[in-house]
């Protein structure tokens, strides 16, 4: 309901996407209010009025990329959220886990791929090859 | 697809440097960011749990440093590092350093001194508890040189369906490297193994992601009957230089032919066990497979789970990269690697009609045992049109790689489906 006024009051953003790349070395700041696409740019999360909640839980000891790089059903992110729980150390989220679990269930469900996809289309950059010697 | 993954993630890093402490709950200043606003506010108070500070809202988009690292590896998790090589990267023989992926479960150790560091030998089965400083190791034992290949036990895992939890390795979780070190076994028969021996098990310096200093991250091993193989080293050189701090500088282990997470990382300490090891991620569900196979999407108990050992065989064409664009009378060259987890690579084939028919390609020999092999072949194509090549290895006990998704397993290990790049062929 106020994911429009969310939006909306983001939407004046400078632009602070800076890529410093070099050797072996990523050096990038990515402005922290920036969200592109319903994503927000700088956990690569999906933005939403839960958002902050799961960042906070979420991100202390690894970054997002190990929850935005998984899919699963609630009961698959439940499964994962009990594995932390018991060899990990991550904490009983007590009235937080069903928003949590709601948040995962709905941005990163999976999707039947089946026993294998097609070569991925879309990422192939196309190039000529000339003869090898 | 699943979901898509850019090709070279950036990792996210903000400019203050800040030590690995980072990692515990503290929290300092107040909790604010723009997005923070609103409903998201209220839903915040309410339900963050007592004991537990944001601490990622401040901190979390701190990057580990990809120290040593070539810049176009797939970066799958920048904290802990977790990356891994486009296919046509790994086209050398000898896989460089920049370029051999790395899989981190916890932080790696930071301020290493090289003349303190020390690696002990003790356990249940060890005759004495005997301590080695790396000097120690590298004057007292023989040296020896093995290429060796390591493969992450989840490679591919991006491939099962349903999909499987952990990082969604795609086709380069391995490589092939020159480790130098000395024998395991040497070392063993220095301290005295007990005959009561049955497994080796490791602990490395890295700590854990949670910040708990007496937590253990991973400690993995292998059957003392693995342990005593000749390639099985205690190694502190890679290609002739230093281990890279990601792959486990100063010391580590190398197993070649099994999941890559038996060779431990900043090694300190070795067990010699008489039973199978216990440590972190040798139990439960960690690099185990269903000991019967099971429906995709089955629930396994952690007691039907058995432990890896040996990888399948497997093979990825490195050159030319994938997306390839050639003309009707061209010949176009393919090249690349072949593998297994025990004996060797008998023969590799590769198919330009998906599979209907298979040509042998020109195989080497390796190096040494658990070694990664070279193919190589030349092929016309008949018609214009889109093409994949697809390369296929079998081993000398006649198993070969699947063209589909092997046996689901709940953790999505094995992925051996064989490697396919694209090709369009044009008029000419
Ligand atoms: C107390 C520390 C901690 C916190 C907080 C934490 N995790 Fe984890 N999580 C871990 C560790 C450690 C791993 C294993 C990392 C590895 O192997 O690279 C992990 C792994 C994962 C994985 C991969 C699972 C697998 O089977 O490999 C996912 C997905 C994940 N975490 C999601 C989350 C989500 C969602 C939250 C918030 C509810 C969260 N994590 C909070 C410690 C934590």
């Amino acid at each position: 309901m106020k994911k429009l006024t969310i939006s909306l009051l983001l939407l004046p953003l400078m632009c602070a996407l800076c890529y410093n790349c070099t050797d072996g070395k990523v050096e990038t700041k990515i402005d922290d209010s920036l969200i592109e696409n319903g994503i927000h740019v700088a956990t690569g999360l999906a933005y939403d009025e839960n958002f902050e909640l799961v960042r906070a839980l979420c991100t202390s000891c690894h970054s997002a990329k190990l929850i935005t790089q998984n899919r699963a059903t609630r009961e698959g992110w439940k499964d994962m959220i009990v594995w932390m729980q018991k060899t990990q150390k991550l904490p009983d989220l007590s009235t937080a886990e069903p928003i949590v679990l709601d948040y995962l269930a709905k941005h990163y469900a999976p999707e039947d791929i089946g026993r294998r996809s097609n070569l991925d289309m879309e990422s192939i950059e196309w190039y000529e090859l000339s003869e090898e010697e | 697809m699943k979901h898509k993954r850019s090709k070279n993630i950036k990792s996210p890093k903000k400019q203050s440097p800040r030590s690995l402490s980072r990692r515990g709950f503290i929290s300092k200043g107040t909790v604010s960011t723009v997005g923070f606003v609103l409903g998201a506010e209220m839903v915040f108070a309410k339900h963050f749990p007592k004991g537990l500070t944001p601490i990622g809202l401040l901190e979390n988009d701190i990057a580990d440093d990809l120290i040593g690292k070539h810049k176009d590896l797939i970066i799958l998790n920048d904290r802990p590092v977790n990356a891994e090589a486009p296919p046509h990267l790994l086209d050398d023989n000898i896989t460089p350093r920049d370029l051999f992926f790395v899989r981190n479960n916890g932080v790696p150790p930071t301020d290493i001194n090289v003349d303190t560091w020390t690696l002990t030998i003790e356990g249940e089965s060890a005759e004495k508890t005997k301590t080695y400083t790396l000097k120690d190791l590298k004057t007292k034992f023989k040296e020896h040189s093995y290429q060796i290949t390591l493969e992450c036990g989840g490679n591919g895992r991006s491939e099962y369906n349903p999909p499987a939890k952990g990082n969604q390795w795609s086709l380069g979780a391995v490589g092939c490297a020159t480790w130098t070190g000395i024998r395991l076994r040497d070392v063993l028969e220095d301290v005295g193994v007990k005959d009561s021996a049955v497994y080796i098990g490791y602990y490395g310096k890295d700590t854990h992601l949670s910040g708990d200093a007496d937590k253990k991250t991973i400690s993995r091993g292998v059957p003392i009957s693995k342990a005593m193989e000749d390639e099985s080293l205690i190694a502190w050189s890679m290609n002739g230089e230093d281990l890279p701090m990601h792959n486990g500088y100063p010391l580590r282990l190398i197993f070649g032919g099994w999941p890559a997470s038996c060779s431990g990382k900043w090694l300190e300490k070795i067990v010699i066990r008489d039973k199978i090891h216990d440590g972190p991620k040798m139990v439960g569900q960690s690099y185990r497979v269903p000991c019967e196979t099971v429906a995709p999407g089955a629930k396994v108990a952690d007691e039907d789970m058995c432990i890896i050992e040996e990888m399948p065989v497997k093979s990825l064409i490195t050159y030319p990269r994938t997306g390839a664009s050639i003309k009707l009378n061209q010949t176009l060259s393919i090249r690349g690697h072949a593998w297994c987890g025990s004996s060797a690579v008998s023969t590799t084939e590769y198919s330009i009609d998906f599979g209907a028919t298979w040509e042998k390609c020109t195989l080497t020999k390796p190096a040494n045992r658990h070694a990664w092999q070279h193919f190589n072949a030349k092929m016309k194509f008949p018609k214009v049109g889109y093409y994949e090549v697809w390369a296929r290895a079998t081993d000398e006990a006649g198993r070969s790689q699947p063209m589909i998704v092997p046996g689901w397993n709940p953790k999505g290990y094995l992925n051996n489906a064989c490697h396919r790049i694209a090709v369009r062929v044009t008029a000419s």
